[in-house]
Formats: structure tokens, sequence, C-alpha cells
């Protein structure tokens, strides 16, 4: 991927919204890239974690909001747990879902699931699924 | 001894097969589990927003209604619950002000929440409270020549405010399978996430975690997978059926409640174990190893 870095993007308040709804420094990440060798969704995701972090730090709004990986991420907190940092990075990806589902764009469609569906999933599931994806 | 126990959803429909066995071992071990006569969902999952006390108030209404039975402790068995609401309470504890906002917002509670209860998981409980040796004087069916992997997921061990024990090598499930006789295999991937929620929105991605979680078992000459979360069992149990089409060389294996093998080794009946939930059929297995 090209991405294409400028102070506008910096400057745009992307990076400033993230960190305040996780409650973590963003700037703190120095790219070991622990958090990605240790992921269980890394190998399905478009952009691994630590990519995702160093995209935050550089505003890059549209390309992290329309990524896949921010919904692959089911916040297991294996990366959280070793962080040499200390960076809770699920909470990041978190505050990234929260800016999509906050303004009503849900990943999820509950009416899509079918009925035998439904029935056949533990509530847990069915309740975590709508908790992360739906608005 | 006298728990409050909180149940959670699942238990109460698709994991029938934990509650039942837990209440009969929890009995046989001497304490009198006591279900709150009114709690409510825990959330399922801990919300992870800074800004999001509302959805915290959820598990702290059911700290206090443990509170209003003249209780210090709340026993669950389920993980998800067990995670989310060992950290809301560990958030309310560390945060005086998130605390009192909560408080506020629950005007309708008589009594506000002070931080003063403590939430355990029924491992916890096994562990800490009743003691492993007390159980192995309890036991009266050894689980013999039975080889287990013991599968943690994420929600015992991870993060540290929540875990019941070392996060990257937990032991406490290994050690209870050896009091009860049966056999504790080297499991590379107890602590490996099986996909969780994704199991709605693309079970193909739970399947492959299914695959390389119990492949790595059966690598160990492992006989079933002992779980303690009903989301994790639905994932390696249910969809081994959608592994199987995906991974043409995968062999099936039954999965179980670690609380399933401690009503056999206390000499429970097949009533308590609900096979009738289990998807791949855990009955051949415990008949073969006598155990049935």
């Amino acid at each position: 991927m090209t991405v294409f870095v400028s102070r506008d993007k910096i400057n745009s308040g992307f990076t400033a919204k993230v960190q305040r709804l996780a409650d973590q420094n963003l700037m703190a990440c120095y790219q070991c890239g622990k958090c990605s060798a240790g992921c269980p969704m890394a190998a399905y995701m478009d952009i691994p974690p630590n990519q995702m972090i160093r995209l935050a730090q550089l505003g890059m709004e549209d390309e992290l909001l329309s990524c896949e990986a921010i919904w692959l991420c089911v916040s297991c907190m294996t990366c959280n747990m070793r962080c040499p940092k200390g960076v809770r990075i699920a909470e990041l990806i978190e505050s990234m879902r929260q800016i999509k589902l906050r303004t009503r764009q849900d990943h999820l469609q509950v009416e899509n699931i079918s009925e035998a569906d439904l029935r056949a999933i533990p509530p847990i599931a069915l309740i975590g699924s709508m908790r992360k994806f739906t608005s | 001894m006298k728990l409050s126990y909180f149940p959670g959803c699942t238990l109460k429909n698709h994991a029938r097969n934990f509650e039942d066995s837990t209440l009969y071992a929890m009995d046989r071990l001497g304490v009198e589990v006591v279900e709150l006569d009114r709690w409510n969902c825990c959330g399922t999952v801990y919300s992870l927003s800074a800004d999001d006390l509302m959805r915290q108030v959820a598990p702290i209404r059911n700290l206090l209604r443990t509170r209003e039975r003249g209780d210090s402790q709340l026993m669950t068995g389920c993980s998800m619950c067990f995670n989310t609401l060992k950290r809301a309470n560990h958030r309310a504890r560390a945060n005086a002000e998130d605390l009192a906002r909560m408080n506020d917002f629950m005007y309708d509670e008589p009594v506000d929440y002070a931080g003063d209860v403590d939430v355990l998981h029924v491992l916890e409980v096994v562990r800490d409270q009743i003691g492993f040796d007390a159980i192995r004087e309890r036991v009266v069916k050894p689980l013999e020549g039975l080889r287990v992997a013991c599968y943690y997921g994420c929600m015992l061990v991870r993060p540290n405010e929540a875990a019941i024990d070392d996060a990257e090598n937990p032991r406490v499930l290994e050690d209870l399978i050896t009091v009860l006789g049966g056999e504790p295999v080297d499991f590379s991937h107890k602590t490996e996430c099986c996909g969780a929620h994704q199991t709605v929105d693309k079970p193909e991605i739970v399947a492959d975690k299914t695959y390389e979680i119990l492949g790595a078992a059966k690598a160990q000459g492992a006989d079933t997978v002992a779980v303690s979360c009903p989301l994790c069992a639905f994932n390696l149990d249910h969809r081994q059926e959608t592994t199987l089409k995906i991974h043409a060389d995968f062999h099936t294996m039954p999965v179980v409640y670690f609380s399933q093998l401690m009503a056999i080794a206390l000499g429970g009946s097949e009533s308590v174990l609900r096979l009738d939930l289990h998807h791949t059929p855990l009955g051949p297995l415990l008949v073969g190893k006598g155990l049935l």
C-alpha cells in the first residue's frame, strides 16, 4: 500500500480523536511489531495491527476507516499483554470502530443473520457480535 | 460455604451442560450455590472506550444485587461474564470519579455501589477456597487414561486485571485435571484465541482456528479439549462441521467443559452432563475410557 503523508492529515484531529476514545498515547509505539507477531487475526487482516497504529499516528483516517482489519480484531488482548511500551492496541482499534459506529455505519446487518443461525449460535456470540459491529 | 452465583444467559440455554455439571460439582464439594434472584445481562464484552461509562452500568448492577444479599463475593462460570464483571469492577474500584458517575446514573438503586464485591471464577473457587486436596478426597471415579488438552482461551487470562493465572502459561486447569486423575498434555495453543464473535460473521475464520487449536491438541495425543467458555465451546465443537468442509485432513475431537470432568470424577450421573448439547459426541470417548 502506498500512502502519502501530509501535514494536513497529521493535524486533521483524527489522531487526537483515536487517542481520546482509547485513553492511550499512540506516539508511545516504536514499531517493534510484537502486536502483529502474536495477533491470531493478523493473517486475515489487510493492515496488520502495528501498521494500523503507524497509520493512526499519521492521521490516515480514510485508509483506516475503510479497511477490513479494524473489524477482524476480536479484542483477545494478546497484543496489549505483550506490548513492551504498554500501549493498549485493542483499545485503539476499538476507538476506530467506534468512530464508524457512532455515525451509524454498522458493520453487521443483523437482519441478514439467518433464522437457523439465530437459533444455533449461543447468545454470547450474537450479543458480542452486535456490541462490536453495530451502533 | 455459601456463594452468590451469576449464571449469565448462555448457561441457561446452549450451555446447560456447563451449568448443570458445575452446580453438581459444587454441591458434591459442599458449596451452597445461590443464584442471584434478579440478575441482568453482564454486557457480554467489556466496553473498551474511555468515555463509555453507560455500558459499565449493567455489570455493576449485578454486583449491587450481590451486596443486597449481604454477600461480598460473586461466582460465575462463563469466562465472558467473568471477564466483563471483573473488569467493570476493576474500573469502578480504580477510578472513584467513574464510580460516582455510575452511581449517579443508577439513581433508582436504593444503595450506591462501593466497589466492595469480589468477582470470582469457578476455577478460582476450586483452587483457592475449596482447594485441590479437598477435591482429591472426593474423587470417586478418577479420569484414568484420559488425556486432556486444557484450553483457557482469552477471557480467563487477559488482561492482567482479570487474569486468574499466568497469562502465557496458566496451570490451574492442568492442576485440576491431575487431581481428578486425568492426564493433562502439553498444549501450545492453550491461550490462543478461537475467533470469538467472528463465528457470526466469518465462521470460516473460526473454522481455521478450530483446525489449528484442535490439531495442536491432537498432535499431543489429547483425547479431548477442556474449556471454560461457552463461546470457545461452540467454536471448537459446533464449528467442527465447517472445519471439516474447509480442511479435508481435519480430525474431529470432542470438547468438554472442565466442570463436566469434575462432575464425572465426583460421581455424577449422565444426566448432569447433558451430552445431547455436544456437536461432536463426547459419550463414546467417556464409554471407551470406562467413565460412563
